[in-house]
């Protein structure tokens, strides 16, 4: 089973790869809106690739909208990890 | 109510030759075919026609921003690259381009095969939209293009997207003019784009219109020629600045030329079949619209896509509207037929014969099918006085378009 560093780091590969953005920037503390200037529409890419690439499915609407950093998200997805496993 | 003259100052071009207009020109003057084999197309059942010109592959990420690319599919972004390039050159300000006196229309077939294909392929197959990514309509809907141009230039004028096929460009050209001439917008980014796929090679395939000459790419399509066998889809987008005489002499921005009659007529006969009648009828309205006879035609750029059937139609219907003295050439036999593109692409061209003084020959003609020589068909490279033009397109489903476009001299 995958290790939470482990998931942290592939968020940030498959991320990176999918929004073009440098890894570097895809610290904890990054805003997906502000810092890392994605947006609603991007926001569906995210889940989508999030989903293939975890084989995990994330209906949860309001939890996904409450995520503003990229350290809620990888919570939200530790979290979700643990329950689906 | 005075009517605007409307003059054309820019020129975009994405081409089966590469990117820019200096692609475009230098592929043409030299004689070159921009025609492949598509490989991967053998595996297609029944796919007879394995040629296309494509636009030849470039990094997009070097081009524009991932926000702006993520709803586009190759032909929304031909047509952006194009805009920009044609907005560049006719030296439009930022606080002109973007201040809504300046707007755009800007046609395709359809919106991008390659996305709908890939929509519909995971929809159908998988009867499920859960792995479709937020971009993806932006990318296959109708006014794709226009919307990304309208979006990546910051346009804040009016926005069209006339989608008929193989005269997308030419409505969008004639629209342009009308809203310019009217006084609606003071500039309009006017052309078309499509893209390379089988399914729109199929198109032609499946009602025998299209090349299969698949051991020859660089000798197809040869219209006007008695040995041509159909037509090859090319694809990339043309992208013409319509602007004021006012605006422009304001400006003090270059004119290549001026559009002064637009002849549009449907046909109301046959889905596919060409209709010489209405042919000449669109090119006899458009000279009515500029004041000119047709003694003051110096040359007709051609529609002719290498079908027996339309180039025959065509020939014939320049020999009636104009004289069977006119010298005629198509582009077609060079880059193939661009679709939606056509009708900018190949204005582009026209507008450097006018610069240049000289006749482009249509590529490939070589032995003239007897029903298509009522008129002079170039076949060299040619020299010429020209000051006023003819430029034709026509599509199915009906569609027949003319303009008349005049040299400006300084003086005018």
């Amino acid at each position: 089973m995958m290790s939470d560093d482990e998931l942290r780091r592939k968020v940030v590969e498959v991320l990176a790869a999918e929004f073009e953005l440098d890894p570097a920037a895809l610290v904890p503390a990054a805003t997906l809106y502000d810092d890392l200037d994605l947006d609603s529409l991007d926001a569906v890419d995210m889940v989508v690739v999030l989903e293939k690439t975890f084989g995990l499915k994330l209906s949860d609407e309001e939890k996904l909208r409450s995520i503003r950093t990229m350290d809620d998200l990888f919570n939200f997805l530790i979290e979700l990890k643990a329950k689906q496993a | 109510m005075s009517m605007n003259r409307v003059v054309i100052t820019g020129r975009g071009a994405v081409s089966p030759y590469g990117l820019g207009v200096q692609q475009l020109l230098d592929g043409v003057w030299q004689g070159r075919s921009a025609v492949k084999v598509m490989e991967a197309w053998r595996q297609i059942s029944g796919l007879k026609s394995l040629l296309a010109a494509p636009v030849p592959p470039f990094d997009a990420k070097n081009k524009l921003p991932r926000a702006r690319r993520r709803s586009m599919g190759p032909v929304a972004l031909y047509a952006t690259l194009a805009a920009q390039e044609a907005a560049a050159d006719a030296g439009l300000s930022e606080a002109f381009l973007t201040g809504g006196e300046v707007g755009a229309v800007i046609g395709s077939t359809t919106g991008s095969p390659e996305a709908l294909a890939a929509l519909y392929g995971h929809y159908l197959l998988d009867n499920s939209i859960e792995a479709i990514k937020a971009g993806e309509f932006f990318k296959i809907m109708g006014h794709s293009c226009s919307a990304n141009v309208c979006m990546t230039l910051g346009i804040t004028g009016e926005q069209w997207a006339p989608t008929s096929a193989c005269t997308s460009a030419a409505q969008a050209l004639g629209l342009g003019y009308l809203l310019v001439q009217s006084g609606r917008q003071q500039a309009m980014l006017c052309g078309g784009a499509d893209e390379t796929h089988a399914s729109v090679t199929g198109v032609f395939d499946v009602v025998r219109a299209a090349s299969c000459r698949n051991e020859t790419p660089g000798a197809t399509p040869s219209p006007f020629d008695l040995k041509r066998d159909g037509v090859v889809c090319g694809a990339g987008s043309g992208i013409l600045v319509l602007e004021s005489l006012d605006s422009a002499r304001q400006r003090g921005a270059r004119i290549y030329g001026e559009i002064c009659g637009f002849g549009h007529v449907n046909d109301s006969e046959h889905i596919a079949h060409p209709h010489s009648t209405s042919m000449a009828r669109a090119m006899v309205r458009a000279m009515a619209e500029a004041g000119v006879s047709s003694a003051d035609i110096d040359y007709v750029n051609a529609h002719a896509t290498g079908t027996e059937q339309g180039d025959r139609a065509e020939a014939q219907a320049i020999a009636q509207a104009v004289r069977g003295s006119v010298a005629v050439s198509s582009l077609k036999g060079h880059f193939g037929h661009t679709l939606g593109a056509a009708g900018g692409l190949e204005t582009i061209v026209l507008l450097e014969m006018l610069l240049r003084q000289e006749l482009v020959p249509t590529l490939h003609l070589e032995d003239i099918d007897p029903d298509c020589h009522c008129v002079d068909l170039v076949q060299h490279l040619r020299p010429q006085a020209i000051k006023t033009v003819i430029k034709n397109n026509f599509a199915l489903g009906g569609v027949n378009a003319a303009f008349i476009i005049r040299r400006v001299e300084d003086d005018v």
